[in-house]
């Protein structure tokens, strides 16, 4: 992306943001418009759609029944995947997951399992042999920049939004009965992502400040206001100051959002 | 010094392997810190070469092309050496066969004619002195040690010519030919250099390398 | 809890393997130890034996890959199939790829991309035994490789993680102590000008331990740049004799 015009816009966007404005008008610690709908795949056992500006994510939860693993008998399973699809960029190519859906969907794990969201031995259907599969499916519908606090908006309102299946456990066979339970969530981990600009912090950089930024660090924060995820990005670096200044507004801006949800 | 190190802060100049940022100039590269005036150098320890217009290097011919070879100089960049250039006159590709002229694996020294940022170096062999190896030994050093190898004045490689009786050329690009009557001579100026490029940030080397050279001739004619 | 918990510092503040909370394990480095590779490191750090290869810079093709006014920097960071207690496919696993990106990104700031148009810089990195902080480890050594090709840098990067255990915040947590303590940070620097080139965290902080953290780790990573410098030195720069 090498064009005139795009550079004009870089250095447009960088002495803004030098002063303190945001191209489109937003404050360096003001989010874009968020929207969350839930249950629009009636097909998955969950799912959310997350509209964060223009970057449009969606989420489906499916749910099967497995195999623990082996060094943790007694717990369900979550495994979390991400795609970024062909037509959400002209910079995504079909093929399997590259190395940015990779790190976008093991982040997203991340706030989840480490905030242990989900109480995963409620899982269990019989400790070593039977659990449930919690399958996450992050689908990035339109790339407009952020796609990490997007897809976990998306990932967490489809898990709040699922229903396990009613089950009747006998002579090692799971016989699905009537009826549903919502999934057992106790947290709700909230990522707010940050751009580096000629060493200003901006919160929920769109596409063309991602273009100019020199490196992103994204905080998954809890309820409680504690850290359980973190994940710099991006080649250049910060500095201690900056990595703790971060901190202290993710706390805020996580506590923000879960307010305006009602999560 | 180690890449990251403060060399000097103020107004300095940031010279050779080193780089200046906020007033500070800080190391580049492994190697030993030279003050110049207000200059700062390093003298790098490991290094590799990048072009210059000017050069003479010694290469290996590793593709041959339809209108010319290119060549591994030692090198982040291949360098091309042009059939016209070689020939010294236009060629039709079907009447000579390029490879009959230089073929992969081919000893060439050249001169660097051109190189830019956007362009691979160009070679040519239009000088006297210039062309292909047929005979002799090929050593590679680190480039910055060249200068090493040469001696205050010529000293140390006019010892080693002296020495081992043999003919030497050095590339810039930290290539060196060595042709001698026989291979032990080539052998012995090929040990002096490894000792140089090992030792080149130490003082009395000189010295130390012909004494090495003067002990191995003795042990060979002692032997049998 | 259905299941015992383990003591991970016991009643006299000591971890695992006897160390003390801010103690880093013990570390070797070498430099200079692949005659193919144009520069090369291996470190040894607790059980964690690691090698780390640079290649380039060097013409990179195919030709539509390079860029035409910088380096193309490419890292590969791989597990062997026998560096951990199950057997690990040689299949590239979701987080060798995720790790290999993160590496790439803390060492791209110690270079000048714009020096070397149209080329690749590769780094290989192959851990040979893993112990917990092979991520850290694998930055260091691969740094060292950087600097052993000749490669120019603005600084080395040396990393080193911290975390928490039973409530306590360590340095260098080994394999047993990431897997069943509370938090772990690791932490990538370079030295010279304070700049965090890969922050990452997993577990559960608060604002103040997590500032507690990623001070200790500074400290540790500071403590290994000495040992970086020395195995340059050990390689480089043997005695000096008295200038005549």
């Amino acid at each position: 992306m090498s064009s005139i015009v795009v550079r004009v816009k870089q250095k447009q966007i960088a002495r803004l943001i030098a002063k303190g404005k945001r191209l489109d008008g937003r404050g360096l610690t003001d989010y874009r418009e968020i929207n969350v709908e839930q249950g629009v795949v009636e097909r998955a056992e969950g799912s959310a759609r997350v509209l964060l500006g223009k970057t449009e994510v969606m989420a489906g939860v499916k749910i099967e029944v497995g195999q623990p693993f082996s060094d943790t008998p007694n717990e369900g399973v979550l495994t979390v995947n991400a795609e970024l699809v062909p037509l959400a960029s002209p910079t995504f190519e079909p093929g399997p997951p590259d190395e940015n859906s990779i790190e976008l969907a093991r982040v997203v794990d991340r706030g989840i399992r480490e905030s242990k969201a989900i109480d995963l031995e409620k899982l269990c259907i019989e400790p070593g042999k039977k659990v449930f599969v919690v399958f996450v499916d992050v689908y990035v519908l339109n790339h407009d920049g952020n796609l990490i606090d997007a897809s976990a908006m998306a990932a967490l309102g489809a898990l709040l939004n699922t229903k396990v299946f009613n089950y009747e456990y006998k002579d090692g066979e799971v016989k699905i009965k009537p009826g549903f339970t919502p999934l057992p969530l106790r947290k709700h981990p909230i990522a707010v992502t940050f751009a580096k600009i000629n060493d200003t912090l901006v919160v929920d950089p769109w596409l063309e400040e991602e273009r100019v930024m020199d490196a992103r660090i994204t905080l998954t924060i809890d309820d409680d206001g504690d850290i359980c995820a973190i994940q710099k990005g991006g080649s250049g670096y910060f500095s201690q100051k900056q990595v703790l200044e971060a901190a202290k507004i993710a706390k805020e801006k996580a506590e923000e959002i879960r307010k305006k949800l009602k999560w | 010094m180690t890449p990251g190190d403060l060399l000097a802060e103020g107004d300095y100049i940031a010279g050779e392997n080193t780089y200046k940022e906020n007033d500070k100039v800080y190391a580049s590269r492994i190697g030993l810190v030279d003050y110049e005036d207000r200059k700062v150098n390093v003298v790098a320890l490991r290094a590799f070469y990048i072009p210059r217009v000017g050069d003479t290097v010694i290469g290996t011919v590793v593709e041959v092309g339809f209108n010319g070879w290119t060549v591994d100089i030692n090198s982040p960049y291949l360098a091309l050496l042009r059939a016209s250039d070689v020939l010294g006159r236009p060629f039709r590709p079907q009447k000579n066969d390029l490879s009959k002229v230089l073929d992969v694996g081919d000893l060439v020294i050249a001169k660097i004619i051109a190189y830019d940022r956007a362009h691979n170096p160009q070679l040519t062999v239009g000088e006297p002195g210039l062309g292909k190896i047929t005979r002799g030994q090929v050593v590679k050093i680190t480039p910055t040690k060249i200068p090493r190898v040469i001696g205050r004045k010529g000293s140390m490689i006019s010892m080693i010519k002296q020495e081992t009786g043999c003919h030497i050329i050095l590339g810039h690009n930290g290539v060196i030919l060595i042709t001698g009557k026989r291979l032990e001579d080539e052998q012995l100026a090929m040990m002096a250099i490894h000792k140089i490029d090992e030792e080149s940030h130490t003082s009395g080397l000189t010295d130390r390398v012909t004494q090495m050279i003067k002990n191995e001739k003795a042990k060979r004619k002692g032997g049998s | 809890m259905s299941q015992k918990v383990e003591k991970l510092i016991d009643k006299k503040g000591l971890r695992l393997d006897g160390r003390k909370p801010d103690e880093l394990r013990p570390i070797k480095i070498e430099v200079g130890v692949l005659a193919n590779a144009d520069g090369s490191a291996y470190i040894q750090q607790g059980k964690n034996k690691i090698l780390a290869a640079v290649y380039g810079p060097r013409e990179l093709h195919p030709k539509h890959l390079a860029l035409p006014d910088r380096t193309v920097l490419r890292c590969r960071y791989h597990m062997a199939p026998f560096s951990v207690q199950e057997r690990k496919s040689p299949a590239p696993s979701r987080r060798e790829i995720e790790l290999s990106k993160v590496i790439r990104e803390a060492l791209e700031p110690s270079l000048f991309l714009e020096y070397y148009p149209r080329t690749a810089i590769d780094v290989f990195i192959e851990v040979l035994q893993a112990d917990g902080g092979t991520r850290c480890a694998s930055i260091t050594a691969a740094s060292l490789a950087l600097a052993d090709a000749g490669i120019p840098m603005r600084d080395l990067v040396v990393a080193c993680a911290a975390g928490k255990v039973d409530h306590t915040i360590v340095l260098d947590l080994m394999d047993a102590e990431d897997k069943k303590g509370n938090a772990d940070v690791p932490v990538a620097l370079m030295p010279n000008l304070n700049a965090i080139t890969l922050l990452q965290m997993d577990g559960n902080l608060s604002l103040e331990e997590f500032e507690k953290a990623v001070n200790l780790a500074i400290e540790g990573c500071k403590k290994i740049y000495a040992m970086q410098k020395e195995a340059l030195r050990a390689k480089y720069v043997s005695i000096k004799e008295v200038e005549e």
